[in-house]
């Protein structure tokens, strides 16, 4: 069989448009780098200061451990929220409806201000002296508001997301296990999550990596996370603008790693519900490269997941 | 043997909201029985089959397996509801096999088999494994312990899973149109190994079914549902051949 060879159609206002794109964003970069009064060798020097890298461990101390509060306390209140028990379900369904319905950021600042309104807190038995207490000054650490705010809040949307996976689970699986006599619990723990995972993994992910951001909110209860570092060495220098490129340099690389991890998370939670995974970047980037002229190609070799002779 | 049956209805009716479902359902099998229910869709057969082993709730009438009732216990003349710890040890008792197989898609043909055992009646992983691997042998699986469902045919998808019921040394056996979602040329794998557990194990079965040459040669009695009511019973082969009713001839003169 013999190849078409045609002259492809030709698009030339794709060239006009790039080359005007690369034009205004080299004006634009060039513009910025050297503006008059932002002092490079500033950003350079604190790009891997002490200080800086202590926050950014801050950072991501905090994204892993409000996360993995998020993550647990999002399993729990979806468990709840599909639980036949009508206590249960309208237990998590305020909450959620609270934690959702509220900014983080009021949420942050309303933990680290819980001692304005109660002076002590403790555990006891109520109208009475009997238990322990403690100065909620004392107790509430920037570390710990900012993890009640920020783990609070992630529980109710992560909640959100468990729920979606364990609802994608086809009903059949839950009869199959029920009438082999399992119980609720162990249903959900062998049968329902296991599967529920692949629709669970991707907006995890997401979250992850809003979670990297948004914990820069803890400056607000004191945590000395990178972006509350970044404005206390600012305030005694005055250089805000380079501060902000060392911090937004940092960010990227830490969301570009965690954007890279998840495409593969995802990639591997696909098997088996496609035929054929689509090609990864560096794939699709070494395909060019060797078949320079030739259309994209559609048929590649299918990934070795099933064998051939079980279909 | 006692002669206690081992399914016993009495008058049981199941509505879902307002529509009603089965209408005052009688019936016995006793142990050891192959019963084969038939009848149009929406008969309410496959209903009637799920509130054996308590899937669904019955609203009235009594149903008993093995002489205990299901879902509730009788203390002096009131019924208490039981709770779901002993509802789950009942349902153990009882295998089930579904239309669409319901595997479990993460695991193994083997581990679709232990997975029960194991984690509901506690038993050893040594021996459940020796006795799911002689499973999977009685239904023609033995080299496909390790495959994962969806790279089984639906023939042997519907084994595994009968050999998963089998795995909990069930003392009943439900089927729910095991052959509706196969493809014509699997279906009698099927039907030979459901054949094969009547025929050497004696197995008590009650299967809502379309095959009716299965009804005939397998079965020790068959049941006619129309409209949530048995319309007619007997041995299939009189059922089949001379049918006594109106709605049991006209169904046969459209299925057969």
């Amino acid at each position: 069989m013999e190849a078409i060879k045609a002259i492809p159609v030709r698009h030339p206002w794709r060239w006009v448009v790039a080359a005007f794109i690369v034009v205004f964003s080299a004006g634009a970069i060039y513009t910025v780098a050297t503006a008059p009064n932002l002092r490079w060798p500033v950003v350079q020097h604190y790009l891997l200061q002490d200080r800086i890298l202590l926050g950014l461990v801050g950072t991501l101390e905090l994204t892993v451990l409000a996360m993995a509060i998020g993550i647990v306390l999002g399993i729990l209140l979806a468990v709840m929220r599909l639980s036949p028990n009508p206590v249960m379900s309208t237990v998590s369904w305020f909450y959620i409806w609270f934690f959702r319905g509220t900014p983080v950021l009021v949420q942050l600042f309303f933990w680290w201000n819980l001692g304005l309104i109660l002076p002590t807190i403790g555990l006891g038995i109520p109208f009475t002296d009997v238990g322990w207490h403690a100065r909620t000054s004392d107790l509430i650490t920037p570390l710990l508001a900012s993890l009640l705010g920020l783990g609070l809040n992630e529980g109710a949307y992560m909640a959100e997301i468990v729920r979606a996976g364990i609802i994608s689970v086809e009903h059949g699986q839950t009869e199959a296990a029920m009438a082999l006599g399992m119980r609720r619990a162990q249903v959900l723990q062998r049968i329902i999550l296991p599967q529920a995972m692949r629709v669970i993994i991707p907006p995890t992910g997401n979250e992850t990596i809003s979670m990297l951001k948004t914990s820069s909110l803890a400056f607000i209860a004191q945590y000395g996370e990178m972006f509350r570092v970044s404005t206390e060495i600012a305030a005694f220098n005055f250089r805000i603008v380079e501060l902000l490129l060392v911090i937004s340099f940092w960010y990227l690389i830490c969301t570009s790693i965690l954007t890279v991890g998840q495409y593969y998370i995802e990639r591997y939670f696909a098997r088996g519900s496609q035929r054929e995974l689509p090609l990864t970047p560096i794939q699709r980037f070494r395909r060019m490269l060797f078949t320079f002229h030739a259309p994209p190609p559609t048929q590649l070799q299918a990934p070795p997941a099933i064998p051939s002779e079980h279909r | 043997m006692s002669g206690r049956p081992m399914v016993k209805a009495e008058a049981v009716h199941k509505s879902f909201g307002r529509l009603e479902v089965l209408k005052g359902i009688d019936l016995e099998v006793q142990p050891k029985e192959v019963m084969c229910v038939i009848g149009p869709s929406g008969s309410g057969k496959s209903t009637f089959l799920r509130c054996i082993n308590h899937l669904e709730k019955i609203d009235a009438g009594r149903l008993s397996v093995d002489g205990e009732l299901v879902g509730y216990r009788q203390v002096g003349d009131r019924l208490h509801e039981l709770p779901d710890r002993e509802v789950c040890k009942k349902r153990s008792e009882i295998g089930m096999v579904f239309q669409h197989f319901n595997l479990f898609p993460h695991m193994t043909a083997l581990e679709n088999l232990i997975e029960a055992p194991i984690r509901v009646k506690g038993e050893n992983r040594a021996t459940v494994l020796g006795r799911a691997r002689s499973l999977l042998a009685r239904v023609g699986l033995k080299e496909k312990e390790g495959a994962y469902p969806r790279q089984l045919s639906g023939g042997q998808q519907q084994r595994v899973a009968i050999a998963r019921a089998l795995a909990m040394d069930p003392k009943l056996m439900l089927f729910d149109e095991p052959t509706s979602a196969l493809d014509p040329e699997l279906v009698g794998e099927v039907l030979d190994v459901m054949r094969g557990l009547a025929h050497d194990l004696g197995m008590t079965m009650i299967v809502v079914t379309h095959e009716m040459g299965f009804a005939r040669e397998v079965g020790d009695s068959l049941v006619f549902m129309d409209g949530g009511v048995i319309v007619e019973q007997g041995k299939p082969r009189e059922v089949l051949s001379n049918p006594r009713q109106e709605r049991t001839r006209s169904f046969l003169s459209k299925v057969l």
